[in-house]
């Protein structure tokens, strides 16, 4: 029997412990869209302080920003895994996973979310203001249903690398896709060359449609000249 | 109705207000003509408080405008119609006209409904109800931007030049609207604008501004017709060809 990484018995051994694979999957499907929605919220949220007018919101916004989009999102899940139960604070891999990766992609959130705002001519907002809306009223019924169709792409595109990044939970044994398909090629017979191709093609399939779904839909706005050009771009993560 | 007293306004190093007094009685219709510049926009933008003066006051309806109160007054007084009309794109004709009306007046879907259509049929536009802003001409666009101002049904209407951003063939068509509004008695309204035909039909008194302060005013016969400052005929001979 031949015992190269590529050997057939490998991908049949794999293929009968797809369970494995499957539940990774799922694992990281869910961390995925708790961390989204809440990358979502605390994005909006930033994105409105820091579109506001007021220098203490502002400030916040920016230091949280800065904060994480300059520090590797591997030191934060430590900090969470590994400081914070010193204090007291413990979290299940899964929690820490979702809110780890949630707070970290919020950053970039909140700046397409900013750039949104600012692309939005700034007479909707003075029609608004002149019609005695306050500045939150604004944002909710003008400014911000405006925003949403010109984000759209890039939000995707900060799903398709959230989803990638859910793979840092790998590291602290999280029971993700990565985390699964790498214990298992370790436990087994050594078998990392198919466990990681597998794995690779499971992610593709999940943010490959996303991120053409992202293209394709952005070259329609433009064609109909809803933009011009992409949001300033946000840095890739 | 309206108070200005000793406003000033600065952006930057640049003074675009230079002590400015007005006052507006209710009913009044207030032409603001002047060369671009000269802090026409900036004056009907202090009004509504899109712009806050450095210095001085600004009344409406007898109340002090500040930070505080200033969303709850220009609610309650003021309705303003833009030089780019500024609808928003992502709602239909209706909605843009009822949007106000309902969350901010609190009015029924219903009465805000009816009150729109009724805008919409003084403006001439009842069939473009369910249209978007995006599929209507400029001129379309501003009378139902004039119909949105309307449906507030606020005591003073300002006009930010309403016809500057218009193809010409489109402009006489808006105006026919101002017009019409200008026949409501109670109506105070302050329009800058550079069409003197309008303005000689409605204005009750018409005011020449340059470089961030009044130079001359009066009845606009009066004022079209017997200038007594160099600049203001220097300016009306330009307008006027």
């Amino acid at each position: 029997m031949s015992n190269g990484p590529f050997a057939l018995w490998r991908w049949a051994r794999l293929f009968n412990d797809r369970g494995v694979f499957a539940e990774g999957l799922l694992t990281t499907l869910l961390v995925s869209a708790l961390a989204l929605s809440m990358a979502l919220i605390i994005g909006v949220v930033l994105g409105l302080c820091s579109t506001s007018r007021n220098r203490i919101l502002k400030t916040v916004a920016r230091v949280y920003v800065e904060f994480f989009q300059n520090t590797p999102l591997v030191i934060q899940v430590f900090f969470i895994y590994n400081a914070l139960p010193m204090i007291g604070v413990r979290w299940d891999v899964f929690t820490i996973g979702a809110v780890g990766v949630g707070v970290y992609h919020g950053a970039y959130v909140a700046e397409v979310v900013r750039a949104g705002i600012h692309s939005i001519p700034p007479g909707q907002s003075e029609a608004s203001r002149a019609q005695g809306f306050t500045h939150l009223q604004t944002m909710w019924y003008v400014v911000l249903p405006q925003t949403i169709q010109i984000i759209l792409p890039p939000l995707t595109n900060q799903a398709v690398n959230l989803i990638k990044n859910t793979s840092v939970l790998a590291i602290i044994a999280g029971g993700d896709l990565m985390y699964r398909a790498d214990s298992w090629a370790s436990n087994g017979a050594l078998s990392y060359a198919p466990a990681y191709i597998v794995t690779g093609l499971l992610y593709f399939i999940l943010c490959f449609p996303l991120a053409t779904w992202a293209r394709r839909y952005e070259e329609r706005l433009k064609s109909r000249d809803i933009i011009h050009e992409p949001l300033e771009e946000v840095v890739e993560c | 109705m309206i108070k200005l007293a000793d406003v000033e306004k600065y952006f930057g190093s640049l003074h675009v207000l230079k002590n400015i007094n007005l006052t507006v009685a209710e009913g009044e219709k207030l032409v603001i003509i002047g060369p671009s510049g000269s802090g026409k926009s900036t004056l009907i933008r202090c009004i509504n408080a899109l712009e806050e003066p450095n210095s001085g006051q600004v009344m409406l309806n007898n109340e002090l405008l500040n930070k505080q109160n200033k969303t709850r007054l220009v609610r309650v007084n003021c309705a303003m119609v833009f030089q780019q009309f500024n609808l928003y794109p992502h709602m239909t004709v209706l909605k843009n006209i009822t949007l106000a009306p309902i969350k901010l007046q609190k009015k029924s879907r219903e009465e805000a409904r009816v009150l729109a259509y009724k805008y919409l049929d003084l403006v001439g536009l009842r069939e473009k109800a369910n249209a978007y802003p995006s599929t209507l001409s400029g001129g379309q666009q501003q009378r139902i931007a004039i119909a949105r101002a309307l449906a507030t049904q606020q005591k003073i209407l300002l006009f930010d030049e309403p016809t500057s951003a218009l193809d010409p063939e489109m402009v006489q068509e808006v105006l026919d609207v101002m017009i019409k509004l200008s026949s409501e008695k109670n109506t105070t309204m302050v329009v800058v604008t550079h069409e003197m035909g309008f303005a000689r039909q409605v204005a009750d008194r018409v005011i020449f501004m340059d470089d961030g302060a009044f130079v001359e005013q009066g009845e606009p016969d009066a004022l079209f017709d017997n200038p007594q400052n160099e600049r203001t005929k220097s300016f009306l001979s330009k307008i006027l060809r």
